[in-house]
C-alpha cells in the first residue's frame, strides 16, 4: 500500500520509513549448506559482528525470515529443497547468493550440482569468493540494504 | 576420566532410565534392511496425520499404546547448523526406535571433477571436501601423489605440514565445540568457539593467503615457504588458546545442566565402533586408543612427543572431552613444530614436480617453458594405486588414488571419516529421547562436505 | 637307481613358486587361500581374490584381526582390462598394526560380488554409495539404493562413459557493484 500512491507526501515518508525498518531488522534464514556456511557463521560471530545490522537472529523457520543467504553449493537433490524454502518465506523476501558455487556453480562445472541458485529461485546480489570472507559477505549485505532503502529492489 | 561425584550410584541410576542402548533393540543393529521407515503398516497413520483421513473419535488418553508410531523428519534443512543431514526418526512417543539417516543433498561429483583435474590442480578439488580440515585433505591427497611419484618432502616441508594441521585440527575442534554448545543450549560457546578461530585463521590467512580452502599442501611440499614473522603469530596463539580453554571448562566442565544433558546420552561402545568403522574423538572417547599419527606416522610426526586422549563411556561428554584434550595436544605439538623447525626447501627439488622460482622466469627461456608445462599439462605420474590415510579432526580420512600414466588421476576416492561416522548415528540415537538427538548429532560432529562429497 | 635323463623329483613340479608375504599373520591368510595373489604395490599388501571366494576370504580375513573395513569403492578400467570394474576394499587391523588391500573383478554386463555387510556393517554406506555411482550390485546388502544421487536418477555417474555434464559458462546480465 505505502509503494504505489504517487506525489502524496505523508505515503512517501511511509514508505521510506517502511523501506528504513525492513533494512535495519532483517532476519536471515538458516539456509548454510557447505564452506560458505562457516563464513556465514563467522560473519556472525563475535569478530565480524552481525548483531550490529540487527541481523544475528537466524531464524529457523522460513516463516519468519526475510533474507535467505544461500551459502554453499546448491545440488540436485538439494534444488527443491531450496526452493520450497523460498515460498514459504512471505513478502518481502530477499536472496543473496554467496560464494562461487551458488552463484555459477564455482569450480564443479559437473552433472551434480546447480549450475547458479538463480535457476531456481530469482537473487537480489551476488558475493564472489571461495569461500566470501566475512568482509565481502557484509560488502553484500550493506550493499542490499542500500538498494532497498534507495527503493532501487521493490519487493 | 571417571569423576567420583558423576559416577555414584545413585546419580548413574536415576541416568539408567535413560541410557541409550539399555533397553534391547528391536532390531539386529547390523540389518539395515529393517530400517527402510515406509512400511505399509503405517500408511494408515500417515493418510491420519496428513489429513487424508478424517476420523472424529477424540479419546483422551495420556499413554502411549504399544504399536503407535510416528515418522518424523528432521531436515535437510533444520537449524542445527552441521550442513544438509536428513534424519528420518520413528518416534514411539519421545523414544526414538529407528533412525534413518538420508544423505546426498551436498554432493558435489567431486571425485568426477578430480579425474577432470590435473594432479596440481586436484588439490583445489579435496581441499572442498572436508571444508573444516582443509590441510588433512590437501595433506592425504599430496601424500597419495607422492607415494606414486616416489619423492619425499624435505624436513621442512614435513614440519611446516604438521604445523598447519595440528593448528587446523585446533580450529575444527573449535568449530566442533562451538556448535556442540550452541546446539544444546550454551549459545556463548558459539562466541568462544569462532572468536578463538578467527585468530587461528588470522595465521592461515598470512601464510596461505586464505582463510579456509587454502590448496597450500601440494605434492613435492607445500606453495610457499611461512611468512616473515610467523613464530611472533604462532607464540601468541600459543598463549591466547590455552587461556580461553580455560574459559570454556570454566563454562561447561562441572556445569550440572552440560552433565545432564550429556552424560550417558549418545553412548557408542567400542564394540559398535570398531564395526562400524567409526574412527576419531568418537571411538577414542568409547575407551580405544587408537590415532593413526601414533599406529602409521606419517609426515615426521613421530618426532613430536603428544598423547593420545581416551575416554570411557563413549557418550557425549567423553566426546567433548576427548576433543578439548586433543585441543592440548595439538598445542603442544604446534609448540615443538615451532622451535624445532628445520631450514631448508620447502618443496622437493625434483624437476619433474617443481617449478622453477619465479624470478628465474624473467632470466630464463628454459624456466619460462619449464613452468608452463608443468602449469598447462601438469606433470605425469606413473602407473600405480595406492592407499594414504591421515588423522583428521573426524577420524581416518584417506585417499585412494589410482594413476595410469596420465597427468590426471585415472580414480580418486577420498575415504570420508564422517561418512562412516555417520552409521553410528542409528547405533548412538537408538531407544533415546528426542531431545537427545541433537546433542548426538553434534558431538559425532559431521561435515556433510565430507559425506556427500 | 633312476635314470639320468629326467630329474628326479619327489612331487610334481609345480611351476614357479607362488610369492607369499613375509609378516605370519597374513602369510597364513594366503597359504588358506590358494586362488588369491598376493602383490606389493607400493609398499601396501594387496590380494586378488577371485569374484566367487570374496566373502570367504573377507571373513578369513576378519578372522585373521581385521577388525575395521575401512572402505569399499569401485574403479572402472573400460576396455583397458579383460574385466570392466574392479571393486577395491580397503583393511585395517588395529591390533596387528597392518593394513590390507583386498580387489577382485567384475565383467561389463551386469557387475555383481557379494556383500561385505554381514561381515563388517560398516560398509553399508560404502557399498550402496559404489552401486549409486557405479551400478555394481552387492549381493547380500540389506538396503541396496541410491544414497548420493536422487532416488530418480538415471545413470551411473562415476562410469568412464558417464560425461562430466559440463555447461558452458554463461554471462549473466548482473550490473557490478563497485
Amino acid at each position: 500500500m505505502a509503494t504505489t500512491a504517487p506525489g502524496n507526501l505523508m505515503m512517501t515518508t511511509v514508505d521510506k520509513a517502511a523501506r528504513w525498518a525492513r533494512t535495519r531488522s532483517m532476519f536471515p534464514a538458516t539456509f548454510g549448506l557447505a564452506c560458505c556456511a562457516i563464513e556465514m557463521m563467522a560473519t556472525g560471530a563475535a569478530h565480524y559482528d552481525l548483531a550490529r545490522f540487527g541481523m544475528e537472529v537466524f531464524r529457523a523457520s522460513p516463516r519468519q525470515a526475510d533474507l535467505m543467504i544461500v551459502a554453499g553449493r546448491v545440488s540436485q537433490k538439494m534444488a527443491p529443497v531450496l526452493r520450497q524454502v523460498f515460498d514459504q518465506m512471505p513478502d518481502p523476501k530477499w536472496v543473496i547468493s554467496m560464494g562461487a558455487c551458488a552463484s555459477t556453480g564455482g569450480m564443479f562445472n559437473n552433472y551434480a550440482l546447480v549450475q547458479g541458485v538463480d535457476q531456481v529461485v530469482p537473487v537480489d546480489i551476488y558475493v564472489p569468493g571461495c569461500p566470501p570472507g566475512p568482509q565481502s559477505l557484509l560488502h553484500g549485505i550493506l550493499t542490499l540494504h542500500d538498494k532497498i532503502m534507495s527503493g532501487e529492489i521493490n519487493n | 576420566m571417571s569423576d567420583p561425584t558423576i559416577d555414584s550410584p545413585e546419580i548413574t541410576e536415576t541416568l539408567d532410565l535413560w541410557v541409550a542402548g539399555t533397553e534391547e533393540p528391536e532390531f539386529s543393529p547390523t540389518d539395515e534392511g529393517e530400517q527402510e521407515i515406509s512400511d505399509h503398516e503405517s500408511e494408515a497413520r500417515l493418510d491420519e496425520q496428513f489429513g487424508r483421513v478424517v476420523e472424529d473419535d477424540y479419546v483422551f488418553d495420556d499413554g502411549v499404546d504399544e504399536g503407535e508410531r510416528m515418522i518424523l523428519n528432521m531436515g535437510p534443512q533444520h537449524p542445527s547448523t552441521h550442513g544438509v543431514l536428513r534424519l528420518q526418526v520413528e518416534l514411539e512417543g519421545e523414544i526414538i526406535r529407528r533412525t534413518k539417516p538420508i544423505i546426498g543433498y551436498l554432493h558435489t561429483g567431486m571425485e568426477k571433477t578430480g579425474e577432470q583435474l590435473n594432479f596440481s590442480q586436484g588439490g583445489t578439488n579435496v581441499t572442498r571436501m572436508d571444508y573444516l580440515a582443509p590441510f588433512h585433505n590437501e595433506l592425504a591427497y599430496s601424500l597419495a601423489v607422492e607415494r606414486l611419484l616416489g619423492i619425499e618432502v624435505p624436513p621442512r616441508a614435513a614440519a611446516i605440514r604438521v604445523l598447519l594441521t595440528e593448528l587446523n585440527r585446533c580450529s575444527s575442534h573449535l568449530v566442533a565445540l562451538a556448535t556442540n554448545g550452541m546446539d544444546i543450549g550454551a549459545i556463548s560457546m558459539m562466541i568462544y568457539g569462532f572468536r578463538e578461530r578467527e585468530q587461528i585463521l588470522g595465521f592461515f590467512e598470512k601464510t596461505t593467503g586464505l582463510r579456509m580452502n587454502h590448496n597450500f599442501i601440494r605434492p613435492g611440499g607445500v606453495a610457499a615457504d611461512l611468512a616473515p614473522g610467523w613464530k611472533d603469530d604462532v607464540a601468541a596463539i600459543l598463549t591466547e588458546l590455552p587461556r580461553r580453554l580455560q574459559q570454556y571448562d570454566d563454562l561447561l566442565k562441572d556445569n550440572p545442566i552440560w552433565i545432564a544433558r550429556t552424560r550417558g546420552v549418545g553412548v557408542i561402545s567400542a564394540e559398535e565402533a570398531i564395526a562400524y568403522g567409526i574412527t576419531g574423538p568418537a571411538l577414542r572417547a568409547a575407551g580405544v586408543a587408537w590415532d593413526l599419527r601414533q599406529a602409521f606416522p606419517y609426515s615426521g610426526i613421530e618426532n613430536y612427543e603428544f598423547e593420545v586422549p581416551v575416554g570411557e563411556h563413549g557418550d557425549v561428554y567423553d566426546r567433548y572431552r576427548v576433543r578439548i584434550e586433543e585441543i592440548h595436544q595439538s598445542l603442544r605439538i604446534v609448540e615443538q613444530a615451532m622451535d624445532s623447525m628445520p631450514m631448508g626447501d620447502y618443496r622437493v627439488d625434483d624437476r619433474k614436480v617443481t617449478p622453477p622460482p619465479r624470478a628465474r622466469i624473467d632470466e630464463s627461456m628454459e624456466a619460462l617453458i619449464h613452468h608452463f608445462k608443468l602449469f598447462t599439462e601438469g606433470f605425469k605420474v606413473p602407473p600405480g594405486e595406492t592407499y594414504v590415510a591421515v588423522e583428521s579432526p573426524r577420524g581416518e580420512l584417506g585417499c585412494y588414488l589410482v594413476s595410469n600414466g596420465e597427468a590426471r588421476p585415472y580414480r580418486i576416492h577420498t575415504r570420508a571419516p564422517s561418512f562412516a561416522n555417520l552409521q553410528g548415528l542409528p547405533i548412538a540415537m537408538a531407544d533415546s529421547l528426542m531431545a537427545d538427538t541433537v546433542a548426538t548429532i553434534a558431538s559425532m560432529d559431521p561435515v556433510m562436505g565430507d559425506v556427500d562429497r | 637307481m633312476s635314470d639320468e635323463t629326467t630329474t628326479v623329483e619327489e612331487t610334481p613340479p609345480v611351476g614357479p613358486e607362488r610369492p607369499l608375504p613375509e609378516h605370519p599373520v597374513l602369510r597364513a591368510l594366503f597359504e588358506d587361500f590358494e586362488t588369491v595373489g598376493w602383490v606389493r604395490s607400493l609398499g601396501q599388501d594387496v590380494a586378488q581374490v577371485p569374484n566367487e571366494a570374496w566373502a570367504g576370504f573377507a571373513h578369513a580375513v576378519r578372522d585373521a584381526g581385521f577388525e575395521v573395513c575401512v572402505d569399499v569403492t569401485v574403479v572402472d578400467w573400460m576396455r583397458e582390462r579383460p574385466e570392466r570394474f574392479e571393486i577395491v576394499a580397503n583393511l585395517l587391523s588395529m591390533a596387528h598394526k597392518l593394513r590390507l588391500r583386498m580387489t577382485t573383478t567384475a565383467g561389463r554386463v551386469d557387475p555383481s560380488v557379494a556383500s561385505l555387510v554381514p561381515i563388517w556393517p560398516g560398509v553399508n554406506f560404502a557399498e550402496r554409495e559404489a552401486y549409486d555411482m557405479f551400478g555394481v550390485t552387492f549381493e547380500g546388502h540389506p538396503d541396496l539404493t541410491r544414497i548420493l544421487m536422487p532416488d530418480d536418477w538415471e545413470g551411473h555417474p562415476l562410469r568412464k562413459d558417464f560425461g562430466v555434464g559440463s555447461v558452458p559458462v554463461q554471462f549473466k546480465e548482473s550490473h557490478q557493484v563497485s
